[in-house]
């Protein structure tokens, strides 16, 4: 009997309320497991049926016909597609997010600093389908006309400034979703930057400032130089951030489909993996079809994890690095 | 009046030569809307070793950082007055503070050689922004600056290396080399052995001495002892005005004031 | 040597130039932008226009699904999200909490159209059978909990330990202390992450598009479709008519104003309270 009364006595202890409490928001915050485990598995499931039938053509291919009897999907237009845009975005918009780094970090005097950074933040809150809506209705026509018809008149004969059959490029293709993209990563890229520039310890710049150096030279050979991991870290960030974006980029990337989707002309409509899925997946006509815009998701998640994870390991890094004494 | 002299050896006083180097003239600094120097007035004979003594919070830092005109890199930073380098006004409108500092160059208290940069590279940086291409010539500066800072033994088979990965005492014999390079008229000190231990300490302060044979040494130390085996001439600074000058010898067997009396016997640090 | 000084100042000047010109060009989309949708958004606002259905020339259906959306997201997002961030402050010490920080960043990085396929498949064809407005709202909760949890935690995390110590030791529970103490500490950060975040998920396209499908109609029920105002300025934007068009820069006038508020009036109330 007294046995029986300790036991209960150890349950009542372990039913605390802080017990309670501990377990509950524990299994809460759990649910971040949870969606993530339940994302690859739908994302794995959903894609078997198109990558059982297909295989390495899936990856390799470049048709993508929905046509019941002769169904072929090969999603490689679509990852070379978010692969271009991407790196049209950090060729953009990396420098400039520099430029904007170095100009908070080292030249704005306070009073500026604080309503730029700010204008620069203002820029991520922009929702993504008001910057597709003006990269289709507004930027197109400014890209068109100043940029891309003068550089086609004179260089289309070079294939990256070819358009199909030589007409007169439409401002809805790969250059314009690469720079819309480019917009979209500035805050992120220029506030990392910024975090890291403003870390570079001052004992360095007084170091250059006090054998005659400018404070161009300063920045320039040893502000940037020392910060150039965590730099590079926040380029991989926004690399991440451009491989994900989603609407935006549906709107004025051309939306290609098949063979010609593939991304050999900045002039060209193109597509990537994401756009592909925006504009398609709601009216795939079968299983099958439907299977195929699961796969280029799946495609897409695994190389944002895999740039993701790539960015916080170096991040991590960086901060062990500097936060400990090498100096 | 006499004091712990035991400990104090006489300082050299054949050093001196007639020429005054630098001078400042109703020196106020400020940091925002704290002021650090009020009405300095204080001179640096060329080829001799000046000492700034005082206790924590003084202003000695900020003076020889307005000496080289290091002190306006600090925001919300003011000065008044003037600083004559060899007569001329160091602020002078239109005189840009990159010559001043090729002309005044410092020695900082924690040593910073660059980290990203190989000790060739640190001793060649300020050469290098002035044009100074790669090859022999440049090879021959760079050897010549890390012997005057008696520094080329212990480095010469590691040029390449980093400028950290070498010991404290090193590192800041190796500021020194670097800022030899450009040579300089003056070297400015703050404080540069108090990271370090006491035989790289030794070694520098021979190094100092050294120096002035060539160069103009202003050197800040809390170290009174440090003061009187280096310097020629010492100046004693107290919450940012210069309560005392003179030559070293006088300055710490004869104090005129009361209070650099007080601080040289230790009465309050 | 004077040569080479002059080249040294020139480069100065001009690099530092274009650094300024880097802001200045990243500032001009933002100012466009800004500019596109107020001029030509503004024309459309009128009471019928905030008010009818599709068909009758309104937006009314889709201001109605944003509301609905983030009525629903919050209902189900916040509260996982700052119980999610309770638990990460308050007993994270412990690698199974790093753990889920790990996760959670993982899961802020995910592409929104992803979101919306798992949403579409667990949702729309595994629970209810038809687009719906719950397909939606889990969609976007599935992205507001990583965010919530994030900005939670580290707003209880600034909450100087001494308040927990001296709740304890005057002898109330942990989570008394934590949810009667801490947490009321805490909370304008916690309620500035939820508002952006809330703003965030208002604006967002991809993970609605494929669960609430778009209608134009006020809400039919939790097992149709939906509309709301990021889907029809993607849908009219698309619209192969001009006028449709033209229509799409009210939407996005009504939608910038409710993100663009939410974020200036967070920022400046974050502002003034820290200034006391």
């Amino acid at each position: 009997m007294s046995k029986m009364l300790m036991r209960l006595g150890n349950l009542k202890k372990k039913l605390t309320g802080d017990n309670i409490f501990r377990v509950l928001s524990a299994t809460v915050a759990t649910s971040a497991v949870v969606i993530l485990v339940v994302t690859a598995y739908v994302l794995s499931t959903g894609a078997i049926p198109v990558i059982q039938r297909f295989g390495s053509y899936f990856f390799t291919g470049t048709s993508w016909n929905p046509v019941e009897g002769r169904e072929l999907y090969g999603a490689l237009p679509y990852v070379l597609g978010t692969l271009a845009t991407s790196c049209i975005a950090l060729i953009i918009g990396v420098p400039l997010s520099i430029g904007i780094a170095i100009f908070l970090a080292e030249m704005a005097p306070k009073k500026v600093r604080v309503p730029i950074s700010y204008l620069i933040e203002l820029l991520a809150a922009v929702p993504s389908v008001i910057y597709g809506l003006w990269g289709l209705l507004v930027f197109r026509l400014w890209l068109q006309q100043y940029v891309e018809i003068p550089i086609h008149n004179y260089l289309g004969w070079i294939p990256i400034f070819a358009t199909e059959g030589g007409g007169v490029p439409v401002g809805l293709d790969l250059l314009n979703g690469g720079i819309i993209l480019a917009i979209m990563i500035i805050p992120t890229v220029a506030s990392v930057s910024k975090e890291v520039l403003t870390a570079v310890p001052d004992s360095i710049r007084e170091g250059a400032y006090s054998i005659g150096a400018t404070k161009w030279e300063v920045v320039r050979h040893w502000v940037l130089s020392y910060g150039r991991s965590g730099i590079f870290g926040a380029v991989i960030l926004g690399l991440g951030r451009a491989v994900g974006e989603t609407i935006a980029v549906t709107m004025v990337v051309g939306n290609a489909i098949g063979p010609n989707a593939m991304p050999t002309s900045l002039f060209q409509p193109a597509q990537t993996m994401a756009s592909l899925i925006a504009n398609g997946f709601l009216e795939a006509p079968n299983p099958l079809d439907k299977s195929a815009y699961i796969g280029v998701g799946l495609t897409l998640l695994l190389m944002s994890l895999l740039i993701n994870v790539i960015a916080h390991i170096m991040m991590a890094r960086i901060l062990k690095i500097k936060g400990g004494a090498v100096e | 009046m006499t004091s712990n002299s035991a400990n104090i050896k006489k300082a050299k006083v054949e050093s001196s030569s007639s020429g005054v180097k630098m001078q400042t003239i109703n020196l106020n600094a400020w940091f925002g809307t704290k002021q650090a120097l009020k009405d300095i007035n204080v001179s640096f004979k060329t080829n001799a070793v000046t000492a700034i003594i005082g206790p924590s919070g003084c202003g000695k830092s900020t003076l020889i950082r307005c000496l080289n005109r290091m002190h306006e890199l600090v925001p919300d930073s003011r000065f008044s007055g003037q600083v004559f380098l060899d007569g001329e006004n160091v602020y002078a409108p239109g005189v840009d503070p990159v010559m001043i500092r090729r002309r005044v160059g410092m020695v900082f208290q924690k040593p910073n050689p660059f980290p990203t940069m190989s000790i060739y590279d640190n001793v060649a940086a300020g050469l290098k922004l002035t044009g100074a291409r790669k090859g022999r010539d440049l090879d021959k500066v760079v050897r010549w600056s890390l012997e005057q800072a008696t520094l080329w033994d212990e480095v010469k088979d590691d040029l390449k290396k980093a400028g950290t990965s070498i010991s404290g005492g090193q590192q800041q014999r190796l500021c020194i080399a670097r800022a030899i390079a450009l040579q300089p008229e003056v070297i400015l000190m703050d404080e540069p052995c108090s990271a370090l231990d006491p035989i790289a300490t030794a070694k520098i302060e021979e190094l100092i001495v050294k120096l002035k044979e060539e160069y103009t040494v202003v050197i800040v130390t809390h170290n009174m002892q440090q003061a009187a085996r280096v310097s020629d001439f010492t100046a004693f600074l107290y919450l940012g005005q210069l309560i005392e000058y003179g030559h070293t010898s006088a300055v710490f067997e004869n104090p005129k004031n009361e209070l650099t009396e007080k601080y040289i016997t230790g009465k309050f640090g | 040597m004077i040569n080479n000084y002059v080249f040294r100042k020139v480069k100065n000047r001009l690099f530092f130039v274009l650094c300024l010109a880097c802001v200045v060009i990243a500032v001009i989309p933002l100012l466009s932008i800004l500019y596109e949708v107020v001029s030509r958004g503004a024309p459309f606002l009128s009471l019928q226009f905030l008010t009818n259905d599709a068909l009758h020339g309104g937006i009314g259906p889709a201001i109605q699904g944003t509301l609905i959306l983030i009525g629903l997201t919050s209902l189900i997002g916040i509260p996982v999200g700052i119980l999610s961030g309770v638990y990460l402050a308050e007993f994270g010490d412990n690698k199974y909490a790093s753990f889920l920080r790990a996760i959670n960043d993982v899961l802020t990085e995910f592409p929104s159209i992803v979101v919306g396929i798992t949403a579409y498949s667990v949702v729309v064809i595994g629970l209810i059978g038809s687009y719906s407005p719950i397909a939606g709202a889990v969609a976007l909760s599935i992205m507001l909990v990583p965010i919530v949890a994030r900005t939670t935690d580290e707003s209880l995390k600034l909450v100087p330990n001494s308040v927990r110590e001296a709740s304890l030791a005057l002898g109330i529970r942990k989570w008394k202390t934590t949810l009667r103490i801490v947490v009321p500490a805490a909370k304008s950060g916690v309620i500035t992450g939820i508002l952006l975040a809330t703003a965030r998920i208002a604006g967002e396209t991809a993970p609605i598009l494929l669960t609430i499908l778009g209608s134009n109609y006020f809400f039919q029920g939790f097992r149709s479709p939906m509309d709301a105002l990021p889907l029809r300025i993607f849908r009219d934007a698309r619209w192969d008519n001009p006028r449709v068009q033209a229509e799409a820069w009210g939407v996005a006038l009504i939608l910038i104003l409710i993100v663009l508020s939410l974020n200036i009036g967070v920022r400046l109330a974050a502002r003034g309270r820290f200034k006391r």
